[in-house]
């Protein structure tokens, strides 16, 4: 059936069951594959997207629960998010496979917390899995955007 | 024509392809060498004037040909800069392109076969990338040379910019027609390590921070073309089963499900999309024959390795130095160690795209061995190795996990692609249950150690008896007298090497469960019982676990891990007071040709052990760039911490009982230590850097918790579930 989603501030119609996960959707329909598949069961934080501002997991979340609601993937932060900036100074990505999920989770973070903690980051940031170990450089790079943003 | 064809002479024997003449369905072979067997079929390449590594735009732009993927170890960016060194190339205006497939071109030469691996990409391009940066930085200069009139040895390269002191000056766009007429020089002068500008530096940065910063990165998964089928397939819940019978009344209902067919390891689900394949995936209903399946628990394996070690009928000697027989009398400092299956569980399940019609093959992946895995497909479909088509995209992640001997899930999709046939592009999606459940695990490995320790506190005779699985078993590659994977960091230990009577010996266990390299192979165990064996027989001599170490290397001579500990020691404070609660612990170990001291600080939080700062020190040679190394570090911590406080693959009645990272446990943000790194100054080649940071942690941590709690580790994980 045809459901419609906002997604990045357009309104798209998607032909899908309204039980299919939204990550699927984003990915197969929408072509927009910055969201990653990692787990399918909310555990890696990869498939990181906002509702409305907060940050779900888009592997579990299916598409009936968004009517109305504001989806923001990474392909909507369009490259110039003090993050992505901070992300690329800081060489924070080895593989890069999770990095679209821990931009959109720290995205979030510094939304609601422009200064955050380092147990602010480590709340925010432990439901996002990197295999590769850029942890100490995510953490760095978060601070230096909070650093620049706030400047 | 039954001999195997040994391609390689040089000693890597893991990953070395042997070639029988089977493999290649009975072509001519009389006349071809080895590698001419494994091109069989592939396409000529036609390469520019520059080379098969270098091409140059006609904006001047330097494009670097990577033979090896970029899977997170920071590959490319150390190849390009090799190149663009030699090159005087404008390091903002390198990139790099992945090259295709093809062994005679493409090949790593410490293997004879193209893969990437054991941690060689920079070490064995070392060379080759430099003499093909000087070959197109001298036909520059050349056509320079000819075009102004004046002697080749006064003209300058610096950032693309060729010039001569009469004031002539011209970028690398300017010259290329010229310099492309140019024949490339047979040995062009290479420059002297100590004029570098580029290597060493802080300039060498990685290529791709933008691209996965974007969500704009290219992944297996991300690949869709026109008329995709996705695939899933059902597999065997246990290791050694197949299918009896399946019932897909169900599966076909699924909107979407296009085929269902039964292949060689399950059966398959084709439809249109991923969440199609999915459901008429867990819709199938499948009757396994489990004659020949594992169907033993982890504690049932564990015993019979404990009492192939207590045996040692069945084992192969791997060192035997002295007289074994009259070393071992009276008081001995025994000890043993158990090590669980560990999955790799790189971020991104294993996957491919694969095209088959007829002869006619294309596969679109993150290939990390493309001669294994075409040997693997030409032999599962009948095509000729070479004849496959590779595209060989990044991935997000691998730790090994890619790089399998049996071809694995890529034969899986090629079969799927046959059957569909038509060049249909297929793409095979495995979930992260699949991937989790899939084994070519960490094998499990069981240690037994009885020393004699001599007056002074040092040991003076080491009996040594490692039980595990081969990783090599019924791969097309060589399998030696015994496996070297499974006892290095035994084999070749400095302490070994000062102890007088040494009896080695390897036992190999079998399962149906399959086993394959993970991030570092033989020292994800052979660190940790090397390391705290150390520690503990310093404690039993009451000396300083860092002293202990240093009248052993001494008496070895092992300078590189003097150095080593000496500066990772410096720099953590060794000896210094730590708050109460807190303690230091050190490990040293040489993998890949490089050697890596590690001082971890732990404490115990809510009795898991918290590991708060990892100071590395690290001698890989001439280091390319610094902040990839410390980049590799940071991630080979962290990797090996996640597997040493949490990571265990366990079988209940031959089914596994972790399934997603919610029974996997894996190390999170809030559990990442801080990792501090610094290199030992060298002037020796390039070598490993992707795995020799990982063997240290768990023996750093479980000296820490020796020195804190007085306990000795005896297996891993430290955190049992």
């Amino acid at each position: 059936m045809s459901i419609a989603l906002e997604v990045n501030g357009k309104t798209l119609q998607v032909e899908a069951a309204p039980d299919t996960p939204l990550l699927w959707v984003l990915r197969d329909e929408l072509k927009m594959t910055g969201s990653k598949f990692g787990c399918g069961i909310a555990q890696c934080g990869a498939c990181t997207v906002h509702a409305d501002g907060q940050p779900i997991r888009s592997c579990s979340t299916p598409i009936e629960a968004l009517a109305g609601v504001k989806i923001t993937t990474i392909e909507g932060l369009n490259g110039d998010h003090p993050l992505q900036v901070a992300w690329v100074k800081h060489d924070v990505p080895q593989c890069g496979y999770c990095q679209s999920g821990q931009i959109m989770a720290a995205a979030a973070l510094l939304a609601e917390k422009p200064r955050p903690t380092d147990a602010d980051i480590d709340a925010a940031m432990s439901g996002n899995i990197c295999r590769c170990g850029a942890y100490q450089r995510i953490r760095a790079a978060i601070k230096d955007a909070a650093a620049s943003k706030s400047a | 024509m039954n001999k195997p064809v040994t391609l390689s002479q040089n000693g890597t024997t893991r990953r070395d392809l042997v070639v029988g003449a089977s493999l290649v369905g009975g072509a001519l072979l009389v006349g071809c060498s080895p590698t001419d067997i494994l091109n069989l079929g592939a396409k000529k390449i036609d390469f520019g004037a520059f080379g098969p590594f270098i091409k140059i735009g006609a904006d001047g732009a330097v494009t670097v040909i990577s033979k090896h993927i970029e899977f997170g170890q920071g590959t490319h960016a150390g190849l390009a800069a090799i190149v663009a060194e030699e090159l005087d190339a404008d390091w903002s205006r390198v990139l790099v392109e992945q090259s295709p497939a093809n062994t005679k071109v493409y090949q790593n030469l410490l293997f004879g076969a193209q893969g990437t691996g054991g941690s060689t990409a920079i070490a064995n391009s070392w060379m080759q990338l430099r003499q093909a940066g000087a070959s197109a930085r001298a036909m520059f200069v050349q056509a320079a040379s000819t075009k102004w009139s004046v002697p080749a040895a006064e003209i300058t390269v610096k950032d693309s910019v060729v010039s001569h002191a009469s004031g002539e000056s011209a970028s690398f766009a300017d010259l290329l027609k010229d310099a492309a007429k140019i024949a490339p020089p047979a040995a062009p002068a290479l420059k002297d390590p100590k004029t570098f500008t580029l290597i060493g530096t802080q300039k060498v940065r990685r290529k791709d921070s933008l691209a996965k910063s974007t969500g704009t990165a290219v992944y297996t998964q991300d690949i869709h073309l026109p008329g995709m089928l996705t695939a899933m397939v059902a597999h065997a819940p246990r290791f050694g089963a197949k299918v009896a019978s399946f019932d897909d009344t169900e599966a076909k209902k699924v909107k979407g499900v296009v085929k269902i067919f039964k292949i060689a390891t399950g059966v398959a689900v084709v439809a249109e999309n991923t969440w199609a394949a999915k459901q008429g995936r867990d819709a199938l209903k499948v009757t396994w024959d489990e004659s020949k399946a594992e169907m033993r628990s982890t504690p049932q394996i564990a015993q019979s390795y404990a009492k192939l070690a207590a045996a040692r009928s069945d084992g192969v000697a791997f060192e035997s130095k002295g007289d074994a027989t009259k070393a071992f009398g009276g008081p001995l400092h025994t000890a043993a160690f158990d090590f669980p299956y560990l999955a790799h569980a790189a971020m991104e399940p294993m996957n491919c795209v694969a095209q088959v019609d007829g002869q006619k093959v294309k596969l679109t992946y993150g290939c990390q061995g493309p001669t294994m895995d075409q040997v693997n497909v030409a032999k599962a479909i009948g095509v000729l190795p070479g004849a496959i088509e590779i595209e060989t995209l990044t991935t997000g992640g691998s730790f090994g996990r890619r790089a399998t001997v049996d071809g694995d899930y890529v034969v899986e999709c090629a079969r799927i692609a046959k059957k569909i046939g038509g060049f249909v592009p297929v793409k095979l999606v495995w979930t992260r249950e699949d991937d989790m459940l899939g084994g070519h695990y960490r094998p499990m490995v069981h240690h037994d150690l009885a020393i004699k320790i001599g007056a002074d506190g040092y040991p003076t005779a080491w009996r040594h008896t490692v039980v595990t699985q081969s990783i090599m078993k019924g791969s097309p590659m060589p399998q030696g007298k015994f496996e070297a994977a499974a006892v290095e960091g035994v084999l070749g230990s400095p302490y070994l090497k000062v102890t007088s009577v040494v009896d080695g010996q390897v036992v190999m266990a079998e399962s149906p469960v399959s086993v394959l390299w993970w991030r570092s192979v033989g020292g994800t165990h052979t660190a940790l019982v090397m390391e705290h064996t150390i520690d503990q027989l310093a404690a039993k001599a009451g000396k300083d676990p860092v002293e202990y170490r240093r009248a052993l290397y001494t008496k070895a001579d092992a300078k590189r891990h003097l150095a080593v500990m000496d500066l990772a020691t410096q720099k953590a404070g060794w000896g210094k007071p730590l708050p109460a609660g807190t303690a230091r612990g050190i490990a040293v170990h040489e993998s890949f040709g490089s050697v890596v001291a590690q001082v971890a600080e732990v404490s115990i939080v809510d009795g898991v052990p918290r590991v708060g700062r990892v100071v590395c020190a690290v001698d890989c040679g001439i280091a390319i760039s610094p902040d990839q190394i410390a980049a590799q570090m940071e991630g080979a911590v962290t990797y090996g911490l996640s597997a040493a406080l949490f990571g265990e693959i366990t079988l209940k009645d031959g089914l596994v009982e972790q399934h997603n990272f919610d029974t996997y446990r894996v190390l999170r943000q809030n559990e990442a230590p801080t990792v501090e790194t610094y290199i030992v100054p060298s002037g020796a080649n390039p070598s490993g850097i992707g795995e020799p940071g990982t063997p240290p942690i768990a023996p750093a941590v479980a000296n820490a918790l020796l020195a804190l709690t007085g306990k000795p580790t005896t297996s891993l994980p430290f955190v049992k579930a």
